[in-house]
């Protein structure tokens, strides 16, 4: 049994060990390679970490989306499974990015916070992603919040670019100057490495995380079924549900073979 | 519609939130006054947000209501069991429920206009209204059937609604403050997109509305 559980485990570590090479080089390239911005000093070097981070926190979210569709119209736990997981990475990345750029923001702008278009989007983002857990926490049902959940996910993936639309004309339309620094696409090559090198070591990050959140919802989902069949066994009538209760435990034992991450996890 | 017509019957005998949700708005334009100033030259924004806030509070507070009630009385099951799609009853839920967002309109507008002393009554901002009100009766009336369940749906609602109503927020208060500021010439780009949203988000939740009817 623990072997099976080896053999499955080895891509996934290969995956990590991966993302922290190549996160380790990008480190080294953003904090030694890389020359300080002319301009903006030691400051811009965030850059590296708050970029990738932004762009994770959008594919997060498309990742519930393909999630959520999946979810819909196979109803398999998988991809809910796939959505939660994706979820919580999500949200996540979206914190780290509005306080990594904030603490940018700080020295540069003189501000912690303008609401400029991105800006602007990232902070409804983050709240969507808030209310997609309130949703779930609130549904009761495990199945009707995945229903739910899905629903919220698709009407939010379809919403986020209306939203970053309405937002943009709101801020270019309004005449309210704002100096807003974008560096444009014109890098210098050493900058453009170092922050390609970060968005694969922070991609890669991503999806080792994904997986090994994917299992960590997969144990949990067990651990509930499996109190569910226990509840259902104790209960002195539970004579017409028994058709149901001995296919579950041997299958489940197969799949979570190590009982003591279950029991370590649970504390 | 028949769906419609019942739903209107119902709270014209019983007035049991059309009622709450006019006094409502009333009460948060006049408040409105207390959290802005609205005599000084940013009348015309401020005028304009604060209308919006009020309508966006009382229609999250009446629609959040508006599946809920069906499911209290059990009616929900017996419209599911209906031989018509759910799209229907979406479709039904979705015009009453913007009736009562535009009847809170129509109360609140020469309100505000008197109080303030702003033209919210001319043409543009009455369209603007129910352009608004469209979309944001759409997503009201989906998330709604998925608060209406929940054991705190009057927190559940708002945390659900008003991120994805942005654009709308945004979109009408741009057009009521031009309109306000005496350049409505400016506004039709907004008109343009605010439809467009509308067409968008009546279609996704008429589509999604029957995944959420499941149980």
């Amino acid at each position: 049994m623990n072997n099976v559980q080896r053999r499955s485990d080895l891509p996934t570590q290969a995956l990590g060990l991966m993302a922290t090479l190549i996160l380790s080089v990008g480190i080294y390239m953003a904090f030694v390679y890389v020359p300080a911005d002319r301009v903006q000093g030691d400051a811009q070097r965030i850059f590296y970490v708050h970029v990738p981070m932004a762009w994770l926190a959008y594919l997060a979210f498309a990742v519930i989306f393909v999630g959520s569709v999946g979810y819909l119209w196979k109803r398999s736990m998988r991809m809910d499974r796939l959505a939660r997981a994706s979820a919580e990475l999500g949200f996540l990345f979206t914190t780290l990015v509005l306080v990594t750029g904030s603490i940018w923001g700080r020295p540069i702008w003189n501000a912690w916070w303008s609401w400029d278009a991105r800006l602007t989007t990232t902070l409804i983002l983050w709240f969507i992603y808030l209310g997609y857990f309130v949703l779930r926490s609130y549904a009761g049902d495990r199945e009707r919040g995945a229903r739910y959940a899905a629903v919220l996910g698709i009407v939010g993936a379809i919403d986020i670019p209306i939203i970053h639309l309405s937002v943009t004309w709101w801020r270019t339309l309004h005449p309210e100057p704002i100096v807003l620094n974008t560096s444009g696409p014109n890098l210098p090559n050493s900058m453009l490495a170092t922050l390609l090198v970060c968005f694969a070591g922070f991609t890669l990050l991503y999806i080792y995380l994904l997986v090994q959140k994917y299992r960590v919802e997969l144990v949990r989902d067990t651990l509930a079924e499996r109190e569910m069949t226990m509840m259902l066994n104790s209960r002195p009538h539970a004579h017409g549900s028994t058709s149901q209760v001995p296919t579950s435990p041997s299958s489940r034992s197969r799949i979570t073979t190590p009982g003591d991450t279950v029991g370590a996890s649970e504390d | 519609m028949a769906l419609v017509w019942k739903d209107l019957v119902v709270e014209l005998r019983g007035r049991e939130f059309l009622g709450a949700m006019v006094a409502f708005a009333l009460i948060t334009i006049v408040t409105l006054n207390f959290a802005f100033d609205l005599s000084g030259s940013e009348r015309e924004a401020s005028g304009a947000g604060g209308l919006w806030i009020a309508f966006l509070f009382s229609g999250t507070l009446g629609l959040g209501r508006s599946i809920a009630v069906e499911r209290d009385r059990g009616t929900l099951e017996g419209l599911s069991l209906c031989p018509v799609p759910a799209g229907a009853i979406f479709l039904g839920k979705f015009l009453s429920n913007l009736a009562f967002i535009l009847i809170v309109q129509v109360v609140a507008l020469p309100v505000f206009a008197a109080l303030y002393n702003l033209p919210a009554l001319r043409p543009l901002v009455l369209l603007i209204a129910l352009v608004g009100a469209a979309g944001f009766a759409a997503l009201g009336t989906l998330f709604s059937a998925v608060s209406a369940s929940s054991r705190s749906r009057e927190i559940l609602m708002p945390v659900l609604l008003f991120p994805l109503s942005i654009p709308i927020v945004i979109g009408t208060v741009r057009v009521t403050t031009l309109v306000f500021q005496d350049r409505s010439g400016e506004a039709w780009p907004w008109f343009n997109l605010l439809a467009a949203f509308d067409v968008v988000f009546v279609s996704l939740a008429y589509v999604v509305f029957d995944l959420v009817l499941e149980d």
